[in-house]
């Protein structure tokens, strides 16, 4: 993998507050990165950093081999989608997709052929001639899109790209990025605090917080093998049990749990000591939930009441109470068409998950 | 008609009567036979002939024309780099002094206003030799003084409720900074800019108590000149005068209006 991007060492400080603090990161040609993470987490001011709004206060910046830490937003082979799309409102459609290759000093044939091609990529064919305010929210985010693509960047920089659409336009254009993208082959960088967006958008994701990157991988990886507390609570939902380290065996460990009112066991690599303090964590749609207690005796098994449930058409949330008082998420799928439900409140029953479905989280 | 829409009614009636009773007043009387300017003697135009043979007030209105398109344009100049400096550039030191020297004007009392500015065209002449004699130019500047305030406020306040992120937009496609003023900025604010034009040219116009401080001898404004007259007594000629400038003052805000409009739409 060729290092496209490469931040070697990039913190920002504003007065005594650090808001980046000494990231280092490499995407590669064609990727689509996400950074994920909440509000004053620092992602924005890293992505204003890659686009040259902000100067950082440390570090170096490289794309394709160049170093740009000190150049102008002017003279980058970056172009940004703002977040409110920025169009400019006394211009057309047209001639603000075409401002920036106005600026590039491009002929005015050369210029109009290549507006129409992306106004064709963007299908907006016949809108050239609107004004910004006569768009659709999902119209001018296309024409945002179009704007910042046509001087061929060598990295785009999105923010929020989707912050600003309901809900079903943004299923939709979701895909449309991502095949654009694809025909393209232009390496894309988006700043999201939506998790949902972030996975299916995202070759890799940085999930940040306090100016830092927490995780950095693959959407599977950040949610299956999260690397600590905070990334396996800030993407979708876990279940967390406090627990001290009673076995170290060759490829799992024991925990025993009081929470849990019994041992739990995890598969793991970390180092682990004997009765060192950790956590274990379990997904809901991990954990299967019956109202007999499962034969197979490799799996842990607790045993609860229903404490609350909620029917969402394709899958049930169930909230378990266990014994010592401890509330366990489960998710499972309705895959039966039934009018009767299939557990009630204050129902007894068993929760179960493998071994393998747990994570180990340190700290 | 029930009772509150008739209060309703006879409020609103009130009101405008009010505000163009005297207005009106001015313009009928113009049209006044009548040698008393506050007796009915018959329709005529007599009065706007005298007006066009008085050299005096024909020089004085050339005056306040000068003055007012000069402080005006003078003042939309400075007034809106001031408030590009107050809106958009951030933190830096001296702002706080610098936006309350902006706005000052605006809230000291003319008449302080008008005696420190003489205080210092005084100063200056002794020192320098310049301004050799008041007029013209030493209004123009004390009127560009305080009309640059409300420039730079409305400019201020629109550059404010515009979207910082359009700038950097323009800059990230590769505007330099300067294009990005002309490109993006100064249209987005023409209209604040116009209407600070127009409110400076009213406000030049109208000032009687600055231009009486800082004027010198043999160049009196418009406002002067009136003020003088109506020492001795009211005119009828002012009468014509005064419907004139009302014609022209709102042929200015109606072509003002209808641009600002145009701008907007198209």
């Amino acid at each position: 993998m060729k290092n496209f991007i490469h931040l070697k060492g990039v913190g920002k400080n504003f007065g005594d507050f650090v808001a980046v603090d000494d990231v280092d990161l490499t995407v590669a040609q064609g990727e689509l990165f996400c950074i994920l993470g909440g509000s004053g987490c620092g992602k924005t001011t890293l992505l204003r950093m890659l686009a040259g709004f902000e100067i950082p206060t440390t570090g170096t910046i490289e794309i394709d081999g160049v170093d740009i830490t000190q150049q102008p937003p002017y003279d980058r082979p970056v172009n940004m989608m703002f977040q409110s799309f920025a169009l400019f409102p006394h211009m057309s459609v047209a001639r603000n997709i075409a401002y920036g290759l106005r600026k590039e000093g491009v002929t005015k044939p050369e210029i109009s052929k290549r507006v129409d091609a992306m106004l064709e990529l963007v299908q907006l064919a016949d809108f050239g001639k609107r004004k910004p305010e006569q768009l659709s929210g999902g119209q001018r985010q296309r024409v945002a899109l179009a704007r910042a693509l046509i001087k061929r960047p060598k990295v785009l920089l999105l923010d929020e790209p989707l912050a600003a659409l309901d809900k079903k336009l943004r299923e939709r254009t979701q895909f449309e990025l991502i095949n654009i993208q694809y025909e393209l082959g232009i390496t894309f960088i988006v700043v999201t605090h939506d998790q949902e967006e972030a996975m299916t958008l995202a070759t890799r994701i940085a999930v940040m917080d306090k100016g830092r990157f927490q995780q950095v991988g693959t959407p599977k990886e950040v949610y299956e093998f999260p690397s600590n507390k905070f990334v396996a609570n800030f993407i979708g939902t876990i279940n967390t049990f406090d627990g001290i380290v009673t076995k170290v065996l060759d490829d799992q460990i024991e925990v025993y749990s009081d929470e849990a009112g019994t041992s739990l066991r995890a598969l793991g690599k970390q180092l682990v000591e004997v009765s060192q303090k950790i956590e274990i964590a379990v997904r809901p749609e991990k954990i299967f939930i019956s109202k007999e207690k499962p034969k197979d005796s490799d799996d842990v098994c607790i045993q609860g009441t229903v404490d609350d449930l909620g029917y969402l058409g394709n899958r049930s949330l169930y909230r378990i109470r266990l014994e010592s008082g401890k509330i366990v998420q489960v998710s499972s799928q309705n895959r039966r068409r039934s009018i009767t439900r299939f557990l009630e409140w204050e129902d007894n029953v068993w929760i179960s998950w493998r071994a393998s479905s747990a994570v180990i989280l340190l700290d | 008609m029930n009772r509150q829409s008739r209060f309703i009614m006879s409020m609103l009636v009130f009101g405008y009567s009010f505000l163009f009773v005297p207005l009106i007043l001015v313009v009928v009387y113009s049209f006044n036979d009548s040698s008393i300017a506050t007796i009915w003697g018959g329709f005529s135009t007599r009065w706007y002939g005298e007006l066009f043979r008085n050299e005096q007030i024909l020089s004085a209105a050339y005056l306040s024309l000068r003055i007012a398109i000069t402080s005006a344009t003078a003042a939309t100049v400075l007034g809106t780099m001031a408030g590009l400096v107050l809106a958009r550039f951030g933190r830096f030191k001296g702002r706080t002094l610098f936006s309350g020297m902006i706005t000052a004007p605006m809230v000291m009392p003319e008449v302080i206003t008008g005696l420190s500015l003489l205080l210092l065209f005084v100063t200056l002449q002794q020192l320098t030799g310049w301004p050799g004699q008041r007029g013209f130019s030493t209004i123009a500047i004390a009127h560009t003084t305080f009309s640059m305030a409300y420039v730079a406020i409305i400019v201020q306040s629109r550059l404010i409720a515009m979207d910082e992120s359009l700038e950097e937009a323009a800059m990230d496609l590769g505007g330099k900074p300067l294009q990005v003023v002309f490109d993006i900025t100064l249209p987005l604010i023409a209209p604040a800019m116009i209407a600070g034009w127009l409110l400076s040219f009213t406000l030049s116009l109208d000032d009687l108590v600055i231009a009486s401080f800082v004027s010198g001898p043999g160049s009196s404004t418009l406002p002067m000149y009136i003020f003088s007259k109506v020492k001795l007594g009211v005119s009828p000629d002012i009468n014509a005068l005064a419907t004139l400038i009302i014609v022209v003052v709102s042929l200015g805000v109606a072509i003002a209006w209808i641009v600002a409009r145009k701008s907007t739409k198209a």
